[in-house]
């Protein structure tokens, strides 16, 4: 369960970073700590909401998810179950395509690059690693068989 | 197993505090306070005043640098600006004095201020000035800003012709090279900086904090 408790980690430190940049696009905070201004620039762009959503707050509830499914996944009833794993890697699989998604905006359209979102990048990268890597130490889960279900008739003879 | 798990939880506990910690402390970023002998520039002297609302006597004179493009600037214009002017500047406690300064780091930025400029040649430059803040996504990542600052000034309704006329002439260039160099010689490098009354103060202020400033320059009085 290790890669679970890799997940989590990971997903909490990209919950504080999504936070972080959601709380400055609230105006709660003064300036971000991004050094020469791409930060902002990029967090004041018309890319940096969809449908009036900021998509700093898609990274809190997005890490968030991951962390609560992580942590759920370490708990005795559920530390054998292969879902959880899934669940971790679907998400992540959405959150890397996303974020490649915002880094060729950056690239290509704003121009700017937010250190902020690199390193969100990098972590939702590493979750997606570290969910395919605890799928792979899973076991397989076992063909369904049913002591009721009558065993099939005997085929005709092989020739 | 949650035994075993105790040592990963008290690490995630450790994390969770730190980044809040940071991220708490990152509230009040940017509000630095140094004593400075702020000096006068008179008006009509060399060096443009600078765009003024308000009060001639207002007890408490705020001084704004500022950049167009700078986000932080358009965060304090957009969150705090109107606070100012309502609270503040109307009820005549406050003459505030809006003074450019453009950065080189910026690409667009000496467009937005030179179209601020001649939209206050209209007597409209602080309509200009919200346009330009509020609608940052409308021409900061442009490569060419000038036809959608244009359609910011058409917005306001000033006359199109002074306007294009005013643009194509560049005759603001050199008041504005002349507020980048009054404002290094002070020693002003970032935006937005203010100085109220003898004290300088860097960063996107929130209200309470750009009040509590004024309240102690208006008592030093």
């Amino acid at each position: 369960m290790t890669h679970r408790m890799a997940s989590a980690a990971l997903a909490l430190l990209g919950l504080l970073v999504s936070l972080y940049l959601w709380l400055w696009k609230t105006g709660a905070l003064g300036l971000l700590a991004c050094g020469d201004g791409a930060c902002e620039r990029v967090q004041l762009s018309p890319y940096a909401q969809i449908a009036g959503v900021p998509v700093a707050f898609l990274g809190v509830v997005g890490y968030f998810a991951i962390l609560a499914v992580s942590l759920a996944g370490l708990q005795e009833p559920l530390v054998r179950r292969r879902w959880p794993t899934d669940a971790i890697v679907i998400m992540a699989g959405i959150g890397v395509a996303f974020s490649a998604y915002l880094t060729y905006l950056e690239a290509a359209v704003i121009q700017a690059w937010c250190r902020w979102c690199i390193v969100s990048a990098v972590i939702i990268v590493a979750i997606l690693a570290a969910g395919i890597v605890g799928q792979r130490g899973l076991t397989p889960p076992a063909p369904r068989t049913s002591p009721s279900t009558p065993p099939p008739p005997p085929g005709p003879p092989a020739s | 197993m949650a035994g075993s798990l105790k040592p990963f939880y008290i690490g995630l506990g450790v994390i969770a505090l730190a980044g809040a910690t940071l991220i708490y402390a990152a509230r009040g970023r940017g509000g630095e306070i140094t004593d400075v002998d702020v000096p006068p520039v008179a008006p009509g002297g060399a060096v443009f005043e600078g765009h003024v609302i308000g009060s001639d006597s207002a007890p408490v004179t705020i001084i704004e640098y500022a950049d167009f493009e700078c986000p932080a600037c358009a965060q304090f214009a957009i969150l705090t600006g109107p606070d100012i002017k309502q609270r503040l500047v109307a009820t005549g406690q406050v003459r505030w004095i809006f003074r450019d300064l453009p950065l080189s780091m910026h690409r667009n930025t000496m467009s937005a201020h030179h179209a601020a400029q001649c939209a206050g040649e209209q007597g409209r430059f602080w309509e200009m000035h919200d346009q330009i803040f509020f609608n940052h996504g409308r021409w900061v990542p442009e490569r060419r800003p000038e036809r959608a600052l244009r359609d910011l000034a058409h917005a306001i309704l000033v006359d199109r012709g002074r306007y294009d006329e005013c643009m194509s002439s560049n005759r603001y260039m050199p008041r504005l090279r002349q507020l980048q160099a009054d404002a290094a010689a002070r020693g002003i490098s970032s935006t937005p900086t203010f100085e109220i009354g003898g004290q300088r103060v860097s960063g996107a202020l929130h209200y309470d904090e750009l009040k509590r400033l004024v309240d102690r320059a208006a008592a030093a009085r």
